[in-house]
């Protein structure tokens, strides 16, 4: 390697150290608050301590967050609530995209540009009226044998999932990466007898890799940070998700330290999922599908 | 909304594609499969779209309705018609003007700039390297961390003897003596533009990331072959094989910054007088706060309609000509 | 098939899968919707508050468990600073519980839109703190176990090196003498700025701390005459006085036009001098600062001090369909052992004097006593009007564009107007 290749690539790295450290210093400020008792990160926070392990250390806010909320009731809800949507939402949006980018379906683009205004629409706006609509849809339960019929979705883990599988955004991002594989993969397998299904699923799908990743990410956020959704329309303890919990820590006298705790708690699914699935950007077009 | 015509296929794969037309107006003729094509098409786009259908577009209806009567959050009087006074009303209400101007404001900056720092952070990130996997994931963080930490300390650090003005003043040796940022109708909206696109850029990373590992690496090694300079590289190869993530990312931010509303309910409540209000802010407002319901309404209808405006526009002004 | 995709695809149908199992248990256990006449079920805001949740839940047991019960009673708890929202979810798909928890000004709204149903309780409510009994239009339609109020603290230190006397219950400061006592506390150089009166607060928090300065100035959020306008009381001679005190005190360099996120901890760290807050507040710093911190009375403004009444609540509501075991039940939790179980936990002021005797705090010569004084003699009710969650958006609205520096009389003509049109619209929120 030359001296120029060399000091750009040190530049580069300097570069991308500088965005790493804006990037990183909240959750650092996270992180080192939520070992601090309260009136120590009020003191901290002005100056450099707030992002430095000094003074008072200890887990004992941690401790506390388990007296105060079922935290990990509500985690496992979350991971089911978000894990179910992710799944479902990458089967029903990718399929419909696919159908959408790679058919010659008629009326589609009617349909498309339908999807696509469906992603103006402000959830906040949304709300209110869903929540009258789901509390008129059919409840069905199997109860053992039999299928018991009531009234309404309020209180359930379905409310919570099934509105929110059909994501305009995913259904555009597919399409969008859909289209940037060549369609000739689809001819080619056409030619082999190969039905529509079986291209979507063995063709398309097993390139659209980062896409997959990149949908599965994006979908699980909002179903990890749902908070207004479901502070209207699920009424039992048992049934919450982690967001709501943070609210446990506003009383009168807020425990900052504990909202830091949580909060930490809280992020690390995420940013685990995140590293799972971020591989898979790897794993690309240029690398495999083409040639393959 | 109009969409644009099916996109090009990768250099490639031009003269394959050659024989099979790009443009399904074309087709007018019932081809072999064409029945089959239609009912697996329609079966793959139902489940969605149904879903869609009856969880957006009908509660969305449902709320567009209530915007031409006189409906309340909580009242025991009957729900009567009221024609157009709503928006009569929102249409003299300059506190919507100012929310209108400040979304454009808003828009204007975080778009543009969004969009290009997230996309050299992609690229920054896209090849591999030690450490790829590091800095992926920190530059991902600001997006998962929960509003109410980011919130609270970038409240602390926009004070006035907060970390900002005290970085501001130690590298400029006491010369610039900072704002009192939040606080200021001058300054308080570049604050939330600032820490809107520190939270939201590693969103948009994602998806130019998506976008980028879509290009073939041949492509490259054909342009280092060439002696291409890495400008070029990035203007004849990367930037072209991004057009379908271009138009992607400027329909989401856009849509995403119009509705502008958790950091300046968390952080401002639209405040200092009005600087940072924006259109849905004042929709929950109305609607949850003041319980008018129908006023709100009214909002959301706008919004709806102007945001529709807007990407049509963008969406005719990017189209690709053939 | 690429090797990855079916491993990711796996993965997620075992995801899948779990939560399947996991949504067997299906419906949450204690949907109100299933409630039957024999098991009712009662909502509070006390999630995430250990200690009133197992003080109310130990309520309800011995109820239950007693031989008296007309009903078995279901706690669920919302977290408070979202409780609301909860509730008008709840209320707009028609699925209230049959007893829920109410903070108090919001009452009248809630009576107007006939969620609640007049109380009619076997208790006597006549010697309660007045702020704690709800009443609209002669009836009585919520009942609070107790109420918070707003006091002053200081370090006793700091005010006698700055020379200011402690201001008393007897005595409370005027308006010369605080503007005094905040010009000396500043020259004392300690803090940036010396009053913290957590002018950050959002929500309810504005004009539950600061309408009592208007009306302590004269003039009020409306004319309490018939509710009907609120011109002339929010935007008369004697409001824009306030506005012009209020925006003064900012101006004068004496508090900031926004305080920190949490004005309790700042003045513990010293970062002011005199802090501005509810009762909630008194155990923390005496915790913290002994016998050096002085609970002194609101400012008297010319009218004399004022504080704002009324807490959390508790109602029935009018589609329970078991009042009569709803009623039953909220009485026998009126016992003055039960009030003070539960205050004694969530720190606010008892009820009565009975409870009171019970808490050690509070009973004659207890460190708290003197909150319940303030409440005594210095609550007022914030307007017992279904406008009044209309009102408050305004005037909290209002309250912070003066302090950004917007006219006074301006401001508050554009709340008064727009309060005045919303009554209007609503029919003068007739019953």
């Amino acid at each position: 390697m030359n001296n120029q290749l060399l000091l750009r690539s040190a530049g580069t790295m300097l570069v991308r150290i500088l965005f790493a450290v804006v990037a990183a210093f909240p959750i650092v400020f996270m992180l080192i608050s939520s070992l601090k008792p309260d009136q120590q990160i009020f003191g901290d926070m002005s100056s450099v301590a707030a992002f430095l392990p000094i003074g008072n250390i200890s887990f004992d806010n941690y401790a506390a967050v388990f007296d105060r909320v079922p935290a990990a009731r509500f985690m496992i809800n979350s991971i089911g609530v978000s894990a179910v949507t992710v799944v479902l939402g990458i089967f029903i949006n990718s399929l419909c995209a696919f159908a959408l980018s790679r058919m010659e379906v008629r009326g589609k683009r009617i349909v498309f540009s339908a999807i696509l205004a469906t992603l103006i629409v402000p959830f906040q706006t949304l709300a209110l009226p869903l929540v009258w609509w789901v509390n008129q849809l059919p409840y069905f339960e199997l109860d053992g044998f039999s299928l018991e019929f009531s009234k309404g979705w309020l209180d359930t883990y379905q409310v919570q999932i099934i509105p929110f599988l059909a994501n305009a955004f995913s259904i555009y991002l597919y399409h969008q990466y859909f289209e940037s594989i060549p369609k000739e993969l689809d001819e080619a397998a056409r030619i082999d007898g190969a039905g529509w299904f079986k291209i979507y699923r063995q063709v398309v799908m097993p390139l659209a890799g980062p896409a997959t990743a990149t949908v599965a990410i994006l979908t699980f956020l909002p179903a990890w940070n749902s908070y207004l959704w479901p502070l209207m329309v699920v009424q039992s303890e048992e049934l919450r998700p982690v967001m709501i919990g943070i609210q446990y820590f506003f009383q009168l006298n807020v425990s900052w330290g504990e909202v830091m705790a949580y909060a930490s708690l809280i992020t690390v699914p995420v940013v685990i999922l995140f590293i799972a699935f971020q591989k898979s950007f790897i794993n690309s077009i240029a690398s495999s599908g083409v040639k393959g | 909304m109009t969409l644009s015509p099916l996109p090009t296929r990768p250099p490639e794969a031009i003269a394959a594609a050659a024989k099979q037309s790009s443009s399904p107006t074309r087709h007018r003729r019932p081809r072999p499969g064409f029945l089959r094509e239609q009912i697996s098409g329609w079966g793959m786009i139902a489940p969605a779209a149904v879903l869609l259908l009856l969880f957006v577009f009908l509660p969305a209806i449902l709320g567009f309705g209530l915007a031409f009567t006189n409906a309340r959050l909580i009242s025991p009087r009957p729900v009567e018609f009221v024609g157009t006074d709503n928006f009569a009303r929102l249409f003299t209400d300059p506190t919507f003007w100012r929310a209108l101007l400040n979304v454009t404001y808003f828009a204007v900056v975080v778009v543009p700039v969004q969009s290009a720092l997230a996309l050299a952070m992609a690229l920054l990130i896209n090849k591999k390297f030690r450490g790829v996997n590091f800095f992926r994931t920190i530059y991902f963080l600001p997006v998962v961390t929960s509003m109410v930490v980011v919130s609270l300390l970038w409240m602390f650090m926009y004070r006035r003897e907060g970390l900002i003005n005290q970085l501001l003043s130690t590298f400029s040796f006491g010369l610039i003596q900072g704002a009192d940022w939040l606080n200021d109708p001058a300054t308080a909206m570049p604050a939330i533009i600032a820490l809107s696109i520190w939270q939201a850029a590693g969103f948009h990373m994602i998806i130019w990331l998506a976008g980028l590992q879509s290009i073939s690496g041949e492509l490259y090694e054909a342009a280092q072959l060439d002696g291409a300079s890495r400008w070029h590289q990035f203007r004849y190869v990367t930037w072209p094989g991004l057009k379908h993530t271009r138009s992607l990312v400027l329909v989401t931010i856009t849509i995403q910054a119009l509705g502008l509303f958790d950091q300046v309910s968390v952080m401002t409540q639209g405040g200092p007088l009005d600087s940072t209000t924006t259109i849905i802010y004042e929709a929950v407002r109305s609607g949850f706060k003041q319980q008018e319901t129908s006023y709100a309404s009214a909002i959301s209808l706008v919004f709806f309609v102007l945001v529709l405006l807007v990407s049509a526009v963008q969406r005719y002004l990017t189209r690709e000509k053939d | 098939m690429n090797k990855k995709f079916t491993k990711i695809l796996a993965t997620s149908i075992a995801a899948a899968a779990l939560t399947a199992t996991l949504a067997g248990c299906g419906k949450g256990s204690s949907s109100s919707t299933t409630e039957s006449s024999t098991e009712i079920t009662m909502w509070t805001h006390a999630a995430g508050n250990p200690a009133e949740l197992a003080a109310t839940q130990s309520i309800v047991d011995s109820y239950n468990k007693s031989s008296g019960a007309k009903a078995q009673i279901k706690v669920q708890a919302f977290p408070q600073e979202s409780y609301n929202d909860s509730v008008v979810g709840a209320a707009s798909a028609g699925n209230l519980p049959c007893i829920v928890d109410i903070d108090g000004p919001n009452v009248p709204n809630w009576a107007w839109a006939q969620y609640l149903t007049p109380l009619k309780l076997s208790a006597d409510l006549t010697k309660n703190l007045p702020s704690t009994v709800a009443k609209w239009q002669g009836e009585t339609y919520a009942v609070g176990y107790g109420d918070v109020a707003l006091s002053m603290f200081a370090r006793k230190s700091d005010l006698a090196a700055a020379g200011v006397r402690v201001a008393t219950i007897e005595k409370p400061w005027t308006k010369d003498e605080f503007q005094d006592a905040l010009t000396k506390l500043k020259a004392l150089g300690k803090w940036d700025y010396p009053l913290d009166m957590g002018t950050a607060g959002t929500g309810e928090w504005l004009p539950y701390a600061y309408s009592p300065f208007l009306q302590s100035f004269g003039g009020d959020l409306i004319d309490r005459k018939d509710y009907q306008s609120a011109d002339g009381a929010l935007n008369g001679d004697k409001a824009v006085e306030w506005a012009k005190w209020f925006r003064g005190l900012a101006d004068q360099g004496f508090m900031a036009t926004k305080s920190g996120k949490d004005s309790t901890q700042d003045f513990l760290n010293n970062k002011s001098g005199l802090l501005y807050t509810g009762s909630w507040a008194g155990d923390k710093t005496r915790e913290a600062l002994g016998d050096d911190l002085a609970v002194m009375p609101s400012v008297d403004l010319g009218k004399g001090p004022k504080i704002g009444g009324a807490s959390w609540q508790w109602g029935v509501t009018s589609g329970c369909n078991n009042t009569d075991a709803a009623m039953d039940y909220l009485s026998y939790s009126l016992k003055p052992e039960n009030v003070a179980s539960v205050i004694k936990a969530t720190g606010g002021i008892p009820a009565t004097d009975e409870a009171a005797a019970l808490i050690p705090a509070f009973a004659e010569g207890g460190a708290n006593r003197v909150f319940m004084e303030f409440s005594r003699n210095y609550a007022v009710m914030r307007p017992e009007t279904p406008a009044y969650p209309f009102i408050a958006t305004e005037f909290g609205k209002a309250t912070q564009d003066i302090l950004a520096g917007a006219d006074p009389q301006g401001a508050l003509d554009k709340a008064a107007k727009a309060i005045d049109a919303n009554i209007k619209s609503n029919g003068g929120y007739q019953k």
